[in-house]
């Protein structure tokens, strides 16, 4: 079955980076991962399983930055969520001020498939996420003269 | 040589809604292009988190007046995932019709707009006329021509009654040999042909990197459709076929979103046919803390919808992924090598919604830069079938 | 009547512009061409540039990105020149009062002569809108 065997791929893979997984129903499953490897399990499940890539949620949760990827595999009607928590290590006034918060960073899955460069933007725009290695990092939707540091979508903000 | 840069937009009459595009050329060829939204950004993400989820169903019915049934669908599908309850068999019945009769009114809009950039502005008047009886339906049924309201957690607002079920019939019945007139017009005619064939062609290599969905997707061979592959709501208990079609060029999108007529009439008729009695509410009071995700395949595509809930009264996230979000991107690698006369079609071919993109959405004249505008654009497409239909001994248009 | 009035109420040509709409006011204005309402019947038509029009039909609830270019747009047009508010958006933002990325009413950057309401207006209760329009401009009650 290629439920079971995409599952135990991406536990061997993550080994110990794998912090959590959900199976909340027949075509929803969860992971949490840790951002570090998160590049690998995009690798594999975009280039070695033909996976979509569906879109990416950014959820802020006033403590973290999480962003969920989710990919659907279209012929078994699965729809697989990596889980990415990114910590807000420093909430001082300036440093939000100064654009991106520290810890909110991860890597861009950008130069691996070209359907994330909107999303990514969009991510950025308006959750303040810096997206390591995303080609061209500039407002998409918001209008060019946005105030900096002022991200729509954080709870922190305002 | 310089390439030369034509800004497109935002206020431009190629599209109803504003966009902004910089196609750079070289001579008559598109070499690159530079897309830019946010010219219908409303945030309406945020403002999801401020209503109760009973009027969150309201609000993302305006996230687009075209596929406004497939936002609060894909919606209502994520709040039942997130619950892990399942709407009634009748509900969902009524559901699939809503969803349908969408797909039949957007397509014969699009086929309109496509003839209208080719220059066949009968092919406008004439498909969006036959388009009114399906609005008709939905008058009878909702009570408004557009913005259904029908979509509810757990069910649908309002019941349809057994007594409209005939004359919905006849008229559905009565558009197919006008489908059948639309598909002798696109498949007979050598100037459409000329015009579409081999333009802006993607490949499955270019489905895959781009995600593509759809009828965008489908008319590259690619057979992904959500009805099909995560059913949901009565899909699986109906008789219907995905349509495929090889090629990936504007002419393929043309002919599936035609043959895609005859199977939503299908389910259609077969719904109304073995619609079951009872309730139509299955009457959700708390909505528990989790997380869901819904989807539902809209005439372009598929629309996902990412609910999250901490058991209070309103989404605490909602995250809302339209069709063209995925399909318009993938004009950067259908435009270019392509000339100006057909980066009009091109543009369009992938049914671009930018109200659902941007959850919001137009184009207008760059001050001082303007070069060539959107009329131009659809100038130089119309004079250039004007040309092929001289080369076939055709009659001229205008 | 000054003969420039008498011109713009003879057949109104009209310019669509959206500032961030949800798309069903646009295409309910489109189907206002079309053969079931067909309103080129009484000269009515839509022009793609401002420079044409006699009418601007604003729709949607402007958006932060859309103000300057809708002010430039408005620049451009030949004075007379009357701006139709159409849908609840244009009218009173409606469901997006209170959202982030729209904070201005339309009518606090064009000045609107006519507001048709409906989400989206029927077609019908546009052209009555645009008739009441033409019965004001000519100084009728």
């Amino acid at each position: 079955m290629k439920r079971e065997t995409i599952i135990e791929n991406i536990k061997v893979r993550s080994g110990k980076d794998l912090l959590e997984f959900t199976d909340k129903s027949k075509n929803r499953i969860y992971f949490t991962i840790n951002k570090t490897i998160l590049t690998q399990i995009a690798k594999y499940l975009f280039n070695e399983e033909k996976a979509r890539f569906s879109t990416a949620s950014g959820v802020d949760t006033r403590k973290a930055v999480e962003i969920l990827y989710h990919f659907s595999i279209d012929e078994i009607g699965l729809i697989v969520t990596l889980r990415v928590i990114l910590d807000k290590l420093d909430i001082d006034k300036d440093s939000l001020k100064a654009g991106f918060q520290k810890g909110l960073e991860i890597d861009s899955l950008t130069p691996l498939m070209k359907c994330a460069e909107w999303i990514e933007m969009e991510m950025h725009e308006m959750l303040g996420v810096n997206f390591k290695g995303h080609p061209n990092l500039k407002h998409l939707l918001l209008k060019d003269d946005w105030p900096e540091g002022n991200y729509p979508l954080r709870r922190d903000n305002i | 040589m310089a390439h030369k840069i034509i800004p497109i937009g935002p206020y431009h009459p190629l599209q109803e809604e504003p966009e902004f595009f910089k196609l750079h050329v070289d001579g008559e060829t598109v070499v690159d292009i530079d897309i830019e939204l946010g010219y219908n950004h409303r945030l309406i993400e945020k403002i999801a988190e401020s209503k109760n989820f009973d009027q969150v169903a309201f609000l993302v019915e305006r996230i687009c007046g075209i596929c406004s049934t497939s936002h609060p669908f894909a919606y209502v599908n994520a709040i039942d995932d997130l619950i892990g309850v399942q709407a009634p068999e009748r509900a969902l019945y009524i559901r699939t019709i809503i969803g349908e009769l969408e797909r039949i009114h957007s397509h014969f809009l699009w086929l309109g707009l496509a003839g209208h950039f080719l220059g066949y502005n009968t092919v406008w008047m004439w498909a969006w006329r036959y388009r009114e009886p399906v609005l008709d339906i939905f008058e009878r049924v909702a009570g408004n021509r557009q913005n259904y309201a029908m979509m509810k957690p757990g069910g649908v607002r309002r019941d349809m009654f057994e007594e409209d079920f005939s004359w919905i019939k006849k008229t559905l019945k009565d558009l197919i040999p006008k489908v059948d007139m639309f598909k002798g017009a696109v498949m007979d005619d050598p100037v459409i042909h000329a015009r579409t064939e081999g333009v802006g062609v993607l490949t499955r290599e270019d489905v895959h990197q781009y995600s593509v969905i759809g009828p965008t997707a489908r008319a590259s061979g690619v057979a992904k459709d959500i009805r099909k592959d995560d059913p949901y709501a009565a899909y699986d208990k109906v008789e219907w076929k995905v349509i495929t079609y090889e090629g990936g060029d504007v002419y393929s999108k043309a002919v599936v979103r035609i043959l895609e007529l005859y199977e939503s009439i299908n389910i259609i008729l077969q719904c109304l046919d073995k619609m079951p009695k009872g309730p139509i509410d299955s009457g959700i009071k708390d909505i528990p803390p989790g997380e869901g995700i819904g989807r539902h395949e809209a005439p372009r595509g598929e629309v996902i919808h990412y609910v999250m809930s901490d058991g209070g009264n309103s989404p605490s996230r909602h995250k809302i992924r339209a069709p063209s979000y995925m399909n318009i991107a993938s004009n950067k690698k259908a435009v270019i090598g392509e000339t100006i006369s057909d980066a009009a079609i091109i543009l369009a071919a992938v049914d671009p919604c930018y109200c659902c993109t941007e959850r919001m959405a137009v184009v207008d004249y760059k001050t001082g830069k303007k070069l060539m505008d959107g009329q131009d654009l659809i100038r130089l497409s119309q004079e250039k079938t004007e040309r092929l239909r001289g080369r076939h001994n055709m009659p001229p248009l205008h | 009547m000054s003969l420039r009035l008498k011109a713009l109420t003879k057949s109104i040509w009209v310019y669509h512009m959206s500032t961030g709409s949800c798309n069903n006011c646009d295409i309910e204005i489109l189907d206002m061409l079309t053969p079931r309402f067909d309103v080129e019947r009484f000269g009515i038509t839509l022009v793609g540039s401002i420079r044409h029009a006699d009418a601007i039909l604003v729709t949607g609830s402007l958006n932060l990105k859309t103000i300057p270019r809708i002010k430039a747009i408005y620049e451009q047009a030949p004075k007379p020149c009357v701006v139709i508010a159409i849908g609840v958006c244009a009218c009173g933002q409606g469901m997006f009062k209170n959202g982030p990325n729209c904070p201005n009413p339309v009518d606090s950057v064009l000045p609107v002569d006519v507001y048709i309401p409906g989400c989206p207006p029927k077609p019908e209760a546009m052209i009555a809108g645009v008739v009441k329009l033409i019965e004001k401009l000519k100084g009728k009650k």
